[in-house]
């Protein structure tokens, strides 16, 4: 018995394993080289996977002292927290009505904000940026608050339209002969029924915009008013000189509550990415 | 059906209107939405459109000049080179994610029917690469190929396949470059594959499996006659999406090459960005972007047609 079953489980485990390696490496590799004394981490005898010397936290209290990591920091939590909470909103009453209300140009609808959904945000970077200048938000964050939404409510729409679709149409009904409107049945009804359609699209938007880069470094230039990925990317490397420690701790920084949010949410996380896919 | 009923029963009066309770209380919903996006995506697709016909400068909007930006840009080396680049990168890309995602699947399929202790942490560990920001772990790789120390390198030279670190220049060199940068698309890109396609499998019936082992066809036939048709819906769902992706990527050639050595590793977001927004020349640079439309409009198209026969079903 047991036997047979280890025979069957073995080559699965042994095929997984390299996928696992692989997918995993660059991230091991991340953490070990930011923990790395910078004499460690330039030494080419030394064994690169494991430390030779204690390791140190000095990449980083380097990135808090000497760099504006944590405004930056500060800065993509705002932006996704504000820009995730203006798509929620905004997809929770348009999916609504796409998915349940009768309205002329309904489908029609439906479909352009599908195919908006596929434009991907390098399509447009240029003359958005153009907008963005006019609006008078250059060089903001806001000018992330405001675009972000741009490629969120495509996709967070889509998504709870779906999940709408699934609420029985009875439990809206019965409220709606009780007395209740339309947005008394979506707030009183639906929206209690789809908290975790809610709450997946809430998840994606947020790390759709965490993860924002395109925008991030096109629309915005000043130190004080950059999010993550364009600070570490851009002010970390200065001329051809690469502080890789620092380079390092900032990218797994960068990583941590992405990965914490998913850790917890797991499940969320995976019927979103099959519901619709992500970008 | 019995809506229409229960919405006709609080009847306030005015028996005829123009537009009904229903689709006014629609447009309202809709309403913020719709201007969003016809703000932030519909003007700029229409400023797109313009400036792309246009001679527009920074700080200066210029004036139209037709089609003369696309007939330049075909005519340029560099821009001939970024469409083989594109075409070269989307291509491999893909179909190095679908054979890879579709083992990986296969595997967690695997994993899934023996029930077999860890199948929950593994599936949740190989997302990884897609959930964290591309930005940050492509600075990762960047250190893993970097010229003196890379990591990749030291194991090649303790396989005894190179003799020096520094003798692949990951970064330096056209054809690593243009390897390098399909390599990180590939990392970030298998895990949604496998996640996907995971999900096709579990759908598939045992009982279809079952009748053709009864029916004595081999693990080979199975994959073949069952499997991969009922796969195919997701299959090209996922295809089509990765395409998309992978055409208008930006963030894994900006911050690994910005599109060098020698503009080998050029994508037409990069070429775009840095012809419209660090030269200035942003009527030159929309048009850049702006070629890749015919490929969405073309993927948009097979997609919805999709859609709608799952729908059919």
């Amino acid at each position: 018995m047991v036997a047979a079953r280890v025979r069957r489980a073995l080559p699965l485990y042994l095929a997984v394993a390299p996928f696992v390696l692989s997918l995993l490496f660059p991230f091991y590799w991340m953490v070990v080289t930011s923990l790395k004394q910078n004499s460690e981490l330039y030494d080419l005898q030394a064994i690169p996977f494991w430390f030779r010397v204690r390791p140190t936290l000095a990449h980083y209290a380097y990135l808090f002292q000497r760099t504006a990591f944590a405004t930056w920091l500060g800065n993509t939590a705002v932006v996704a927290v504000l820009s995730t909470a203006i798509a929620v909103v905004i997809s929770v009453l348009a999916a609504y009505a796409l998915a349940r209300l009768r309205f002329r140009g309904g489908e029609t609808l439906g479909a352009m904000i599908f195919a908006v959904y596929l434009v991907p945000t390098t399509l447009l970077f240029i003359p958005l940026a153009q907008v963005v200048r006019a609006l008078n938000l250059g060089d903001t964050r806001w000018a992330l608050i405001v675009t972000y939404p741009t490629f969120l409510v495509p996709f967070a729409t889509w998504l709870l339209m779906s999940y709408f679709r699934t609420i029985p149409r009875e439990l809206e009904e019965s409220a709606m002969i009780d007395g209740c409107s339309h947005l008394g049945a979506l707030l009183r009804v639906v929206l209690p029924t789809a908290i975790p359609g809610v709450l997946t699209a809430t998840l994606f938007a947020f790390t759709l915009s965490w993860n924002e880069f395109i925008y991030a470094v096109t629309f915005v230039s000043s130190t004080a008013q950059k999010t993550l990925g364009p600070g570490v990317v851009t002010e970390l490397i200065r001329g051809d000189v690469y502080y890789w420690g620092e380079l390092m701790a900032g990218a797994v920084l960068g990583s941590v509550p992405i990965a914490i949010a998913y850790a917890l949410l797991l499940d969320y996380y995976i019927s979103g990415l099959t519901a619709g896919a992500l970008k | 059906m019995s809506v229409v009923a229960a919405r006709a029963e609080p009847g306030r009066g005015r028996r005829r209107r123009l537009v009904s309770p229903e689709a006014a209380t629609a447009y309202l919903l809709v309403a913020p939405a719709v201007a969003i996006l016809l703000l932030l995506v519909g003007y700029p697709c229409v400023l797109a459109l313009y400036l792309s016909t246009s001679n527009a400068v920074v700080g200066d909007l210029g004036r139209f000049v037709g089609p003369a930006q696309f007939t330049r840009l075909l005519g340029q080396e560099i821009f001939q080179q970024t469409l083989r680049n594109t075409a070269i990168y989307a291509v491999t890309a893909v179909s190095v994610k679908v054979v890879l995602g579709l083992a990986l699947a296969l595997i967690l399929a695997g994993f899934g029917r023996h029930r077999l202790p860890g199948s929950r942490l593994i599936r949740a560990v190989i997302l990884l690469p897609w959930i964290v920001p591309t930005a940050l772990s492509t600075v990762g790789w960047k250190w893993m190929f970097e010229p003196q120390f890379s990591v990749i390198n030291w194991v090649l030279v303790r396989l005894g396949a190179i003799a020096y670190i520094s003798d692949l220049q990951w970064l330096g060199e056209t054809a690593l470059a243009r390897a390098a940068v399909i390599m990180v698309n590939i990392w970030r890109g298998v895990p949604f594959f496998a996640i996907n396609l995971l999900a096709g499998l579990i759908a598939i019936p045992d009982e279809l499996y079952e009748a053709a082992e009864t029916d004595g066809a081999s693990p080979l036939a199975r994959f073949w006659f069952i499997t991969l048709p009922l796969l195919r819906p997701v299959l090209a769902t996922v295809v089509l999406f990765s395409l998309i992706m992978t055409i208008s990527d930006f963030n894994i050639v900006y911050v690994l090459t910005r599109g060098g050595p020698l503009n080998s590793t050029h994508l037409l977001a990069t070429l775009a960005h840095q012809v419209g927004l660090v030269t200035g020349e942003i009527g030159r640079g929309a048009a850049v972007s702006l070629f890749m439309l015919p490929f969405l409009m073309i993927i948009v198209f097979y997609q919805m047609r999709l859609m709608r026969r799952k729908w059919e079903w």
